[in-house]
C-alpha cells in the first residue's frame, strides 16, 4: 500500500505512523500540510499531535491547511482515511465524521494502555478481525470525550458506524472502563460509506515487537488484507 | 472601526468539565451559593469598517464557519465602535 501521512504544524505522531506502516512493508511517506499533492496514496493518515497548538478547538484550524482540500476530495472519491487522535478531531471538524471530541470528563490528560473492543469488522481497518476482539492500544489525549446528539448516536448505531469502544480486559463495556466520558464508550467511528475511520487510541504506538502491545498491528494487517483483496 | 465582542459557549446539554471543576473549587472556597459554573470563550475581532450591517453579517458568518462548533457550542456577539469599546 502507498500511505501518505500528513504533517501539520504541531503533529507529533507523524513519524511514528510512517515508521509503523513502513514496518509492515508499506510505502509510507510524510506530506507537509502546505503541499497540494497527496502523491497518489491508497491510504491517507491524519496523525496524532497538537495541530496548530490546539488553538480555538482541537483540529479546528488544521482544516484550513491547503492539503485538507485534497484530503476532502480524496474522501469524496471513496479513498481510505485513518485519523488517529488529533487526526480524529480534525476529521470531525472537517465534517467528514459526525460528532465532536470534548475535554475529558476528569479534565486530565490521559496517557495509558487502554483496552478497546472491536464492534464492527465491516471496514477496511478492521477487516477479518473478529468482532468482540479486545485490543490493548494506548491512548494519550485531553480531548477524547466523544460527544454527539441522540439523533447522531442513533444513526451511528443503526448504520454500525461504531467501530471501537472502550472496555476492560475481558471486553466488558461500562462506565467504569470509560476513560474520558465518551458517549457509549465510543473510541472510534467510521463514516456511513465506511472509508474513513477516526479513533482516539494510537495503533501506531502498539504495532512493533519493541513495545509492550502489538495489538495495533492487527489494524495494519487488516488494511493490508483488505487492500490485497481489493 | 468596529469591534465585534463574541461569546462562544457550550450548549446547555453539553457537559462542561471545566465549569464543574471551577464550581467545585468555588464551593471549597466557601462560596456555597454557587451551584453551577459554565466556562466560555470570549473573542474580540476588530474590523476596518464602519458599516454595521455588513460587519454584523460577516461576524455571524465567521462564527458559523470557524469560531463556534455548531454540534456543541452556541454564540452571540455585540458590535461597538472601537473608541466606545476602549472607553
Amino acid at each position: 500500500m502507498r500511505v501518505s501521512v500528513i504533517t501539520f504544524p504541531g503533529s507529533n505522531c507523524d513519524h511514528d505512523a510512517q515508521e509503523a506502516f513502513a514496518y509492515y512493508g508499506h510505502k509510507s511517506r510524510l506530506i507537509w500540510h502546505k503541499d497540494r499533492d497527496l502523491q497518489n496514496p491508497d491510504l491517507v493518515v491524519l496523525p496524532g499531535g497538537f495541530s496548530y497548538g490546539d488553538y480555538l478547538r482541537c483540529g479546528a484550524l488544521a482544516r484550513f491547511s491547503p492539503i485538507v482540500e485534497e484530503v476532502m476530495a480524496f474522501a469524496k472519491k471513496g479513498g481510505l482515511i485513518l485519523g488517529i487522535c488529533n487526526g480524529f478531531q480534525i476529521l470531525t471538524e472537517c465534517g467528514l465524521l459526525p460528532g465532536t471530541l470534548l475535554r475529558n470528563i476528569g479534565l486530565d490528560f490521559i496517557c495509558q494502555h487502554q483496552y478497546i473492543r472491536v464492534e464492527d469488522n465491516n471496514t477496511a481497518f478492521t477487516h477479518q478481525i473478529p468482532e468482540g476482539t479486545v485490543m490493548d492500544i494506548p491512548i494519550a489525549h485531553k480531548e477524547g470525550n466523544y460527544f454527539c446528539s441522540d439523533e447522531i448516536l442513533k444513526e451511528l448505531q443503526d448504520n454500525h458506524q461504531i467501530v471501537f469502544r472502550y472496555c476492560d480486559k475481558q471486553g466488558n463495556i461500562n462506565a467504569e472502563y470509560n476513560p474520558n466520558g465518551s458517549r457509549e464508550n465510543i473510541a472510534g467511528i467510521c463514516n456511513r460509506t465506511r472509508n474513513i475511520l477516526g479513533m482516539m487510541p494510537h495503533p501506531e504506538r502498539a504495532a512493533t515487537p519493541y513495545v509492550t502491545s502489538n495489538d495495533g498491528g492487527k489494524i495494519f494487517a487488516a488494511l493490508e488484507e483488505y487492500f490485497n483483496l481489493n | 472601526m468596529l469591534v465585534a465582542k463574541i461569546f462562544v459557549c457550550l450548549k446547555p446539554n453539553v457537559l462542561d468539565p471545566q465549569g464543574k471543576a471551577v464550581c467545585n473549587s468555588l464551593q471549597q472556597l466557601g462560596y456555597t451559593n454557587v451551584i453551577e459554573a459554565r466556562v466560555s470563550k470570549y473573542i474580540e475581532l476588530t474590523f476596518d469598517s464602519d458599516n454595521e450591517e455588513s460587519t454584523w453579517k460577516e461576524t455571524d458568518k465567521i462564527c458559523q464557519e470557524l469560531l463556534a462548533n455548531p454540534n456543541t457550542e452556541h454564540y452571540w456577539f455585540t458590535l461597538e465602535n472601537k473608541e466606545e469599546s476602549q472607553s
